[in-house]
């Protein structure tokens, strides 16, 4: 069967038709045969950023060591109040180091597309690699902000539970959500270069109310509405697993509900896997254009 | 002209050949997000605040159409900015067409002197993540490893960062990367151009066997001697326009007319 084109020529058998999106079944395929490119990319590139400081992979730990550090003198110190729990060194450290996994993968899955132009522009593979990658690289980092964060819990006087293992699930379903967050902010960036300036203050309103620093149930006490909005935050959605694996239902106070709490982490992790590969997909063609 | 020994060029594919490419009235228009600056200097024209920031339109490409054959190797020449870079980039799919299409019986693969690679990283983990980018599974890229490197020959070099490189460094080693990877369509775009004259006559000779195994070779070059050496074909592309089509020493040879 031949195609007939308008000057006249006809397109024989066997050509079809490039740079269009491909279909979502045959993109899924590339995309994993491209799996080892994703792996690859993450290695070298968590290897090489981490290669140029002197203190390497320690700053992977370092980093959100200060940043809980500082919140911990100005919220522990200097503005005391009742809104958090008595553990409050352990709950605020596991609060800040899950949100930097979230925080690193919005923003470096927003630059993924922008900032390897160069790959983009000289070869051609799926696009969602790039993300993939991103998130991947911040896997790496998160095994060594486990380990600290194990030995910060321990080192604040908390005893190991056996709930201590569903940290794994937790941070998995995190996993998917972050990398439909990574998909969603990757394009966005595309389309409007300026996205990437407001992350930072996106993801600060975000971690302000994420209840890194305060137990949602007793800021929002007597106002269910907001209570409830604060609840299903998946941000704190997911903080909230590994607190209470790591220290106990306490830490969230007499509301914790764990069914409503996993079946939250479910949700959110795969409807945004899915919306965010789909609005990635989507714009397959466009990727590299301008 | 190179005072490299003129090989005469190969005759055309006959017409039993089959086709690679299909190109057929292709546009493309890039968006430019213009400054304030170039604004201001049509602000007799333009009744715009010269602060604000507008999107222009470059029509880069404006209507051109071709069929490439299997065992041809196509030399693209004109001018700069005539769109020689944006016909490839087009034919690899990296730029899409705003109108007409590009048909082809496999993914062309773009080889660019302009594009980078990664350059915090060194040649080894380049040649490793271009590999594998380029779809080949970790054990091939494990067996080419040493063809790749080879060929680049580059020495020491590949343990440092491509930040490092000359600029022939690193064209050496993209082209060493795509070319160990067998190609129907391989797109070089001034590739051959930076690299010393004992390169150039290795990738020529790697640009023939390709064209040998039945693979078609796009090759944008300034280095008119190189397109007649190694193409049989050649296209001139004329602000945007196909100007002419035909073998290479031809076009080659107006094309050297007009310029004069």
């Amino acid at each position: 069967m031949t195609t007939a084109l308008p000057s006249g020529t006809e397109v024989p058998d066997g050509l079809r038709l490039l740079g269009g999106r491909p279909a979502l079944i045959t993109y899924l395929g590339q995309v994993w045969r491209r799996r080892h490119f994703a792996l690859e990319l993450a290695r070298s590139r968590f290897r090489a950023e981490n290669e140029a400081d002197r203190l390497g992979v320690a700053w992977i730990v370092l980093r959100p060591l200060i940043n809980a550090a500082v919140y911990g003198f100005v919220f522990g110190l200097l503005l005391p109040s009742s809104s958090r729990p008595a553990n409050f060194l352990p709950f605020l450290v596991i609060g800040v180091f899950v949100f930097q996994y979230f925080g690193a993968c919005f923003s470096d899955g927003a630059r993924s597309i922008v900032a390897n132009m160069g790959l983009v522009t000289t070869l051609r593979f799926p696009r969602a690699v790039l993300p993939i990658s991103v998130v991947l690289q911040q896997i790496y980092g998160l095994v060594w902000m486990v380990a600290m964060m194990l030995f910060l819990v321990l080192l604040s006087g908390e005893a190991p539970r056996l709930t201590w293992p569903l940290i794994v699930p937790a941070l998995l379903l995190m996993t998917l959500f972050n990398l439909g967050v990574a998909f969603i902010a990757a394009r966005l960036t595309i389309h409007l270069r300026d996205v990437a300036q407001l992350i930072p203050f996106i993801t600060r309103i975000i971690f302000y109310l994420s209840g890194i620093f305060y137990q949602v149930s007793k800021i929002a006490h007597g106002h269910p509405k907001i209570e409830f909005l604060l609840t299903i935050n998946p941000v704190h959605v997911y903080i909230t697993l590994v607190r209470v694996a790591l220290l106990g239902p306490e830490v969230v106070g007499p509301t914790w509900d764990p069914k409503a709490a996993w079946t939250l982490g479910v949700i959110w992790g795969l409807g945004a896997l899915v919306v965010g590969f789909l609005y990635f997909w989507r714009a397959e063609d466009k990727y590299g254009r301008d | 002209m190179t005072d490299t020994n003129l090989r005469p060029a190969p005759p055309a594919a006959g017409h039993d050949a089959k086709p690679t490419v299909v190109v057929e009235d292709v546009h493309v228009r890039y968006r430019v997000y213009a400054t304030g600056k170039a604004a201001r200097d049509r602000s007799g024209l333009l009744k715009r605040s010269p602060a604000m920031r507008r999107v222009r339109e470059v029509h880069a490409l404006r209507g051109v159409t071709f069929t490439a054959f299997e065992g041809e190797a196509i030399g693209v020449v004109g001018h700069n900015g005539s769109g020689k870079s944006t016909l490839l980039r087009a034919i690899a799919g990296l730029t899409p067409a705003a109108e007409g299409a590009v048909w082809a019986d496999s993914d062309p693969t773009l080889l660019g002197v302009n594009a980078a690679m990664i350059n915090e990283l060194s040649g080894e983990r380049n040649v490793i993540l271009g590999g594998l980018a380029l779809g080949l599974t970790p054990e091939e890229v494990r067996e080419k490893y040493d063809e790749i490197v080879g060929f680049a020959d580059i020495g020491e070099f590949i343990d440092l960062p491509m930040r490092t490189y000359s600029s022939g460094m690193a064209a050496r080693l993209r082209f060493a990367i795509a070319a160990a990877v067998p190609h129907r369509i391989l797109l070089i775009d001034e590739a051959l151009a930076v690299g010393d004259k004992a390169f150039q006559q290795r990738s020529e000779e790697r640009i023939l066997e390709l064209r040998a195994h039945a693979g078609t070779v796009f090759l944008v070059s300034h280095a008119l001697g190189a397109v007649v050496d190694t193409c049989n074909r050649a296209l001139w592309i004329d602000h945007g326009l196909l100007k002419m089509d035909g073998p290479a020493a031809d076009v080659v040879a107006a094309y050297e007319a007009s310029v004069k």
